[in-house]
């Protein structure tokens, strides 16, 4: 089977939410699962420029590479990812037909990021923390999906916003 | 534009949600009914729905409890350190206040309570 162009773009932007995957793995974090979500920044501008189709393969991609190369590939961790990412992209197939006239990025990003951790912490109450513990911790990751959804968001409108570099070689991209 | 109108809203309605989650898991629960001791044996259990008073005997004398709708304290007690007159009005399920010395214990409880026991 011949390699098209998109799946070299879709390679392409899957190592970089890959290396933003790993470079967060190496931030230490006051709680267990609190992250920045970086990677989400890309599946975002993903989804924007490419479409879902692209995004979702780029989310799979990097959730099987992030496993792979942070040593928990099929361990919970790694189910997790899968759960998160996957009511994540179906968050976000549902919501990109918002009016993009009233609805920007920064909305894209904090419904995903709700869904991630919705997707995560459902996973943890049905699977590994079945029973009351989970409620307690809630609040927490409610208000880190909220903050670093907006945060990410935020990186997302103003990637958007600014001007394409020149000299590219192949499909439009506004990453670095 | 950094931020548009729906964004706003969606902010808005998450910033919601945070704060409902957190008085959910956080917020404890209202207690609705008074529970005092003394020496151990449950002389009195109240509803917190109207004011009253109670004088408790104890070893040292007098402990006065007051009720207010919704909330309890001890308002006067003989102990010399004053411990539970100064834990001030109860009002969640779960709050107990002790009188050691003239031995006497005013609990409050809901309809779910915090914990199953409490030993002391």
């Amino acid at each position: 089977m011949p390699v098209s162009d998109a799946d070299r773009r879709i390679a392409r932007l899957a190592a970089l939410a890959i290396g933003l995957t790993l470079a967060e793995a190496a931030l230490p974090s006051p709680v267990p699962g609190v992250k920045p979500g970086l990677a989400n920044i890309v599946i975002l501008l993903v989804l924007l420029q490419h479409g879902w189709r692209t995004a979702a393969w780029v989310s799979g991609l990097r959730v099987l590479a992030g496993g792979l190369l942070l040593g928990s590939l099929f361990a919970p961790g790694f189910w997790l990812s899968c759960a998160g990412a996957l009511v994540s992209l179906t968050v976000l197939a549902l919501a990109r037909h918002l009016p993009s006239r009233h609805f920007g990025p920064v909305s894209l990003s904090v419904l995903a990021a709700f869904g991630h951790i919705g997707g995560q912490l459902a996973l943890v109450g049905v699977w590994l923390l079945p029973g009351a513990a989970l409620i307690k911790l809630l609040p927490i990751f409610a208000a880190a999906a909220l903050v670093f959804g907006t945060v990410n968001g935020v990186i997302v409108t103003r990637m958007l916003a600014a001007p394409a570099p020149a000299g590219r070689q192949s499909a439009p991209c506004t990453l670095p | 534009m950094l931020l548009r109108a729906g964004d706003a809203a969606v902010l808005l309605a998450g910033t919601g949600l945070v704060v409902a989650l957190t008085l959910y898991a956080w917020g404890g629960v209202q207690g609705d009914t008074a529970v005092i001791r003394a020496a151990g044996r449950v002389i009195e259990t109240t509803s917190l729905a109207h004011a009253r008073l109670f004088s408790v005997n104890g070893p040292l004398g007098t402990t006065q409890i007051e009720i207010q709708p919704g909330r309890a304290r001890i308002a006067r007690d003989p102990s010399p350190r004053q411990l539970c007159v100064k834990q001030g009005w109860l009002t969640q399920s779960g709050q107990a206040a002790l009188c050691l010395p003239n031995q006497v214990s005013l609990e409050i409880r809901g309809r779910t309570s915090a914990y199953d026991t409490l030993g002391y």
